[in-house]
């Protein structure tokens, strides 16, 4: 890989020869990458690539059959997702996974939940306007306001979730996963169902998070433009197995990609 | 007449509600109804019974020791049994707590056989206040307070402390639950230690009025089940209203009605229950899923 690049930025994210297999079927198939500190690196890959599974090995989610998943010089395979969430690890979901009977404040407050620390006792008994949990809840609802403006959220605040249009709750998941205050941010194909316009500032809200929070985006996504608008690094697979890695320019001009990714007729369509 | 019809059903409502609300519990965080409930809080009040007449313990030290192997007898089942289970949908978890139901049956009825015992209890059943026209006794009141004290507390556990909304949180959505933090697996077993803890409260405060024997809990665990289903099983509070509600129905059926027809309110209730209002009289927003 980009050796260079290596030596300036020690590695901050990496993927060793990650491979998990399904019964037969090899879902990621030896598939190594590393991400710079505070970079957006995309995954990318036709349906049935393996991206998702790679996500959830990150997450936890998944046990991978062999390989190495290191965050901050540490190995966090084999940790309990609620572990790797500790750790500064957030995600949202394909087919959004929100608590659909809880309101967007709500949920944004579970996001909260590793750093929130009140016992069961004082939580329990906070009558008192000024008691230490009275002033952490405060605390929290403060943060996550922040977070409410950041994207928009203020007419769903205290709404359910569930009978929130699609757009919005893939910004309500967004927004938890944000709540975390995430060191490293798993996006799996954030603008999907979105229209022109939500894309379009979806690209702002990302790449502020990149700049002003400072965090390191892992991103899974199928619309073209956003990836190349977006990514600092790609990596590009195919039936669970590597097929490049680079600069969007880079990438964007492999032949096996346009092959896998495009089909043969549009790159064609696109020569035309 | 009515008034004392009246104290009486809420008397055994206080036990339908305290039974109701274990169940929802578990019910709440993993979409089972336990069956096993019952059987649990037998065998809890059982050991209650067992500290106090073979080994002659206080009250307090009986009814402690009690309630602390049922929080232990919850998370023993779920950590032993219910986590593993592979790939468990919720017919299988249901089947596994009916196992448990069959064999904490026999275990009771092996130790303790099938003799009519009774409970001694620091409060008696037969001091009584007379109220108006009605009798209430000691024991009344006394259940009617700790089924109150106890739903309080729930209240507050569940709506304000952090392991009180990620049981919540896990129900609604395990997987993110999980990656927001919130370990999954120590939930359900707070649940299940919970929810036993309240089942053993149940059982001991109606085996002084019972006959301890293993069929003590049969009755009240459907009794507690339809009451769940009426007040609506994902809610704490509409689930213990529930209880109060079938209990004085019932009390008042088998005092105006039929005395031998009185138990068959519970299963009417639930048949009009789920043909006219499925989620239960007191869940709101609750959107099933597909």
């Amino acid at each position: 890989m980009d050796t260079v690049e290596k030596k300036i930025q020690p590695d901050f994210f990496s993927v060793h020869n990650l491979t998990i297999a399904f019964g037969g079927l090899k879902a990621v198939d030896n598939i190594s990458f590393r991400v710079a500190k505070e970079s957006i690196f995309s995954i990318i890959g036709p349906n049935g690539a393996g991206k998702t599974t790679i996500f959830n090995c990150i997450n936890g989610l998944y046990q991978p059959d062999s390989g190495k998943i290191v965050f901050k010089g540490e190995d966090i395979i084999g940790l309990k997702p609620h572990k790797i969430a500790m750790k500064g690890i957030a995600r949202t979901f394909q087919n959004i996974e929100l608590f659909s009977r809880m309101t967007t404040m709500e949920n944004l407050m579970l996001g909260r939940h590793i750093h929130i620390k009140t016992g069961v006792l004082s939580g329990a008994t906070f009558f008192r306007r000024k008691s230490p949990a009275a002033r952490e809840e405060i605390k929290h609802r403060e943060r996550v306001e922040q977070i409410i403006d950041l994207l928009d959220l203020q007419a769903a605040r205290n709404q359910f979730v569930g009978g929130l249009p699609y757009g919005t709750q893939k910004l309500i998941e967004l927004g938890r996963a944000l709540a975390l205050e995430p060191k490293l941010l798993l996006l799996d194909e954030p603008s999907a169902g979105m229209n022109t316009e939500e894309k379009q500032d979806l690209i702002f809200w990302i790449k502020d998070i990149q700049d002003e929070l400072g965090v390191t985006i892992l991103l899974i996504e199928h619309d073209m433009k956003v990836v190349m608008d977006i990514s600092d690094r790609i990596l590009a697979i195919n039936f669970g197995k590597f097929i490049t890695e680079g600069s969007p320019e880079e990438v964007q001009k492999h032949p096996e990609v346009l092959k896998a990714y495009l089909g043969e007729d549009e790159i064609i369509e696109q020569t035309a | 007449m009515f008034l004392q019809l009246l104290v009486s059903g809420i008397s055994i409502g206080s036990i339908y509600a305290l039974v109701a609300l274990a169940m929802v519990i578990i019910y709440k965080t993993s979409e089972v109804p336990n069956f096993a409930q019952g059987e649990m809080a037998m065998i809890s009040t059982f050991v209650a019974f067992m500290f106090l007449d073979t080994f002659g313990q206080s009250f307090l030290v009986s009814f402690t020791g009690a309630l602390v192997f049922a929080i232990v007898l919850g998370i023993f089942l779920e950590f032993v049994f219910l986590r593993r289970a592979k790939d468990p949908n919720v017919l299988s978890l249901i089947l596994i707590t009916l196992g448990f139901e069959m064999m904490l049956y026999g275990l009771a009825s092996w130790k303790w056989g099938a003799e009519q015992q009774s409970l001694p209890f620091p409060v008696s059943d037969f001091d009584i206040v007379n109220l108006g026209q009605a009798v209430v006794s000691y024991l009344n009141i006394a259940t009617l307070l700790v089924t109150l004290f106890l739903m309080f507390i729930l209240f507050l556990f569940f709506k304000y402390t952090k392991v009180g909304i990620g049981m919540k949180a896990t129900q609604q959505n395990m997987i993110a639950a999980r990656i927001n933090g919130i370990r999954a697996n120590r939930i359900l077993s707070i649940t299940w230690g919970m929810s036993s803890f309240i089942g053993a409260v149940a059982g001991m405060m109606l085996a002084p009025i019972a006959t301890l024997d293993p069929n003590l809990m049969m009755d009240p665990l459907l009794k507690g089940f339809a009451a769940a289903v009426l007040g609506g099983m994902t809610t704490l509070v509409g689930s213990a209203i529930g209880g109060y509600i079938l209990g004085i129905i019932e009390t008042l059926f088998g005092g105006y009605v039929s005395l031998q027809f009185k138990s068959i309110v519970a299963f009417l209730i639930i048949v009009l229950v789920l043909c006219f209002k499925p989620s239960g009289l007191f869940a709101k927003h609750y959107v099933r899923r597909v």
